[in-house]
C-alpha cells in the first residue's frame, strides 16, 4: 500500500509539472510537441525490454519482442521526425 | 544495489525528459530540448539493460534493430503534409507496445516481486484497455487521414455499441482482477477495448481530426503511466503523466478553438451539418465578385500590409513554397507580410506552422489567432488560402449557424480580402461562407499552388 501511495504521489506531481510546462508552449510548436511527447511515451520500451529478455516463457518473450519493435519505432521515429521539424524553424536573419 | 543504480538512472532520464519538453517553449531552445529528451531515453534504455531479470539479448537486439530501421525510415521519408497521420500511427504503436507489455506482465506472475498483487493486475488491465483502444483508434485515424477510409458511421446504434464495448472491457477487467488465472477474460477485455478504439474514431470527420489525434496522444501517455504502476517503475509513471497531460491540454485547446465539447466530437455530432442559417443562394447570389491573377497582383502591389491566412487547402495543394515566394516578392516591394494561423487550421495543431517553416518562412512572421485578430482592422489586404469555416463571420453573430460561437479570424475587418479557392464549395461545416459575399471580398478561383504562381508571374509583367 505504501508503495502504491508513493507511486500516486509521483503521478500527481508529474501531472502538475506537465501542465505547468505545456501551457507555456506556443501554438506554433504544437505539432513538434505532439511528435516529441509521443516519442517520450515510447518509454514503454523499458517494460518491453524486460519482457523480451526475461526468458519467462515463449509467448511472453515474443510478445515482449513485438512490444520492443513497436516501442522502438515510436521512440526512434518520434525523435527523428521531431528533430526534422524543429530544425526548419528559423528566424528572419 | 543494482536496482538503486537503475532507479537513479531513471531519475536522470525523467529530469532530461522534463527539460526536453521545457525546451519546446521557444523555437530557439527546441532542437536542444528534443536532443535532451532523446538522451533521456537512451539513459533509460541502457539502465534497463542492466536489470538482473534480463538474460536473453537476441530478441531485444532484433526488436531494437527492426524498430529503429522502420522508425527512422518513416520519419525521414514522410512528407510534412502527412505529419498528422504519421504522428497518429506512432501514437498507436506506443499504445500497442504498452498493451503488449501488460500482456506479458499477466503471463509472467512469477515476476511480481515486491509490487502488491492487486496493483500488478489492476494496472495491467488498465494498460491493456487504454493501450489496445489507442492502437486501433490510431490505426483508424491514420486510415482516415490517408484517405483509405472515408466512411463516417453515426447514430444511436453506434453509440450504444460503443458503450457496450467499453462496459464489457471494464467488466471483464474487474472480473480478471478478481480471478487472475482466467486469462480468457484478459484477452477478452483487450479485444473489446480494441473494438471500442475503432468505434470511437470511426464517426469522426476530417476537420475534427486534430482533436482525436490530441486525445490519442494523451491516451498513449496514460497507457505508459499505467504500465509504470504495474512495475512501480517511476520513469514510466513520470513520462507517461507528462505525455498524458500534454495531450489533454492540446485536446482542450482544440475543443475550445472549435467551440465543440469533447463529447460532441467523439460522437460525431456536428450539430446538423449544413442545416441552420441561410442557404447557398441566399448568401451568394449576385454578391460574389471574382477577380483574376493580374488584378489581384495590382491590388497587392499597392498594399502596405498583407496578412496571409492559410488553411488545410494550402496543405492539400502543397502551396507553402509558392506562398513563401509570393511573400518574398511582396517584401522586396516594401510590403509588410504577416501570417495568421487559426488553432484548428489543418488536420493537426500547429500543422500550418510546420508547413510554412518547411518553406523557410521565418517563425517570427507566424502569429496565432489572439495575436493577429486585432491587426486586421489596419491590414490592407488579407489573402485567404484554403481556409473556410475559420474565417466565416457567421460564427460571430448568426445564432442559427452550426459554427456559432467558434472563435474565428476576423479577416473581414481588413480593407480587402482575396480568397483563393477552387470553387464556392462549402467547408467542413457544410454551410455557405458570408465572407465570400462580402463587399470587400474577391474570389480568385483556382488551385492554390498554380494561382499563387500566376500571381507571382503577374508581378513580372
Amino acid at each position: 500500500m505504501e508503495g502504491f501511495i508513493i507511486s500516486i504521489t509521483i503521478f500527481v506531481l508529474a501531472v502538475f509539472i506537465g501542465f505547468e510546462i505545456i501551457t507555456k508552449i506556443p501554438p506554433t510548436l504544437h505539432t513538434p510537441l505532439m511528435s516529441g511527447s509521443n516519442a517520450i511515451s515510447g518509454i514503454s520500451v523499458v517494460g518491453a525490454l524486460v519482457a523480451a529478455g526475461a526468458d519467462q516463457g515463449e509467448l511472453a518473450s515474443y510478445l515482449g519482442c513485438g512490444a520492443v519493435i513497436l516501442a522502438t519505432i515510436n521512440v526512434v521515429g518520434g525523435f527523428v521526425v521531431t528533430n526534422r521539424m524543429l530544425s526548419m524553424f528559423k528566424r528572419k536573419s | 544495489m543494482q536496482q538503486n543504480f537503475i532507479n537513479i538512472a531513471y531519475l536522470l532520464a525523467s529530469i532530461l525528459f522534463v527539460l526536453g519538453v521545457k525546451g519546446l517553449t521557444s523555437p530557439r531552445t527546441a532542437v536542444r530540448g528534443n536532443l535532451l529528451g532523446a538522451l533521456g531515453m537512451l539513459v533509460a534504455i541502457v539502465a534497463t539493460l542492466l536489470d538482473q531479470h534480463i538474460v536473453r539479448f537476441e530478441l531485444i537486439l532484433a526488436g531494437i534493430v527492426v524498430g529503429s530501421f522502420i522508425g527512422a525510415v518513416a520519419a525521414v521519408r514522410t512528407p510534412l503534409t502527412s505529419m498528422p497521420e504519421l504522428v497518429a500511427l506512432f501514437n498507436g504503436f506506443g499504445g500497442g507496445a504498452s498493451a503488449l507489455v501488460a500482456a506479458t506482465a499477466v503471463l509472467t506472475p512469477e515476476m511480481i516481486g515486491s509490487v502488491p498483487v492487486l496493483q500488478w493486475y489492476t494496472a495491467s488491465v488498465a494498460s491493456a484497455i487504454i493501450g489496445a483502444a489507442t492502437l486501433t483508434g490510431s490505426l483508424v485515424a491514420w486510415a482516415k487521414l490517408q484517405g483509405v477510409l472515408s466512411m463516417q458511421p453515426r447514430g444511436g446504434f453506434l453509440q450504444m455499441l460503443n458503450f457496450v464495448c467499453i462496459a464489457a472491457s471494464i467488466g471483464l477487467g474487474v472480473y480478471y482482477c478478481y480471478d487472475p488465472t482466467a486469462l480468457w477474460a484478459f484477452w477478452g477485455l483487450a479485444a473489446a477495448a480494441a473494438l471500442y478504439g475503432v468505434l470511437f474514431t470511426a464517426p469522426v470527420g476530417g476537420a475534427d481530426m486534430p482533436v482525436v489525434i490530441a486525445i490519442l496522444n494523451s491516451l498513449s501517455g496514460l497507457a505508459a503511466a499505467a504500465t509504470g504502476f504495474v512495475f512501480s517503475n517511476n520513469v514510466l509513471i513520470i513520462s507517461g503523466s507528462l505525455v498524458g497531460a500534454s495531450g489533454f491540454i492540446l485536446t482542450e485547446i482544440m475543443c475550445r478553438a472549435m467551440n465543440r465539447s469533447l463529447w460532441d466530437v467523439l460522437s460525431g455530432d456536428l450539430g446538423q451539418v449544413g442545416v441552420g442559417g441561410p442557404t447557398d443562394d441566399e448568401v451568394y447570389k449576385g454578391r460574389v465578385k471574382s477577380t483574376s491573377a493580374e488584378e489581384a497582383a495590382m491590388i497587392l502591389e499597392s498594399a502596405r500590409s498583407v496578412t496571409i491566412v492559410p488553411g488545410y487547402g494550402m496543405a492539400v495543394a502543397q502551396a507553402q513554397h509558392a506562398v513563401r515566394d509570393l511573400a518574398n516578392k511582396l517584401k522586396a516591394k516594401g510590403v509588410k507580410i504577416l501570417y495568421g494561423i487559426h488553432p484548428v487550421a489543418g488536420r493537426m495543431p500547429g500543422h500550418m506552422n510546420v508547413l510554412l517553416a518547411e518553406a523557410d518562412v521565418p517563425y517570427d512572421e507566424l502569429f496565432d489567432m489572439d495575436q493577429i485578430n486585432p491587426t486586421f482592422a489596419q491590414t490592407d489586404v488579407v489573402i485567404v488560402l484554403g481556409a473556410n469555416d475559420v474565417v466565416n463571420p457567421a460564427a460571430r453573430d448568426e445564432t442559427s449557424s452550426p459554427i456559432y460561437g467558434m472563435p474565428i479570424l476576423d479577416v473581414d475587418k481588413a480593407q480587402t480580402v482575396i480568397v483563393i479557392k477552387r470553387s464556392l464549395s462549402p467547408g467542413f461545416a457544410g454551410i455557405p461562407n458570408r465572407l465570400f459575399a462580402a463587399d470587400n471580398s474577391l474570389m480568385l478561383y483556382g488551385d492554390g499552388e498554380k494561382i499563387v504562381r500566376e500571381l507571382i508571374a503577374a508581378f513580372d509583367q
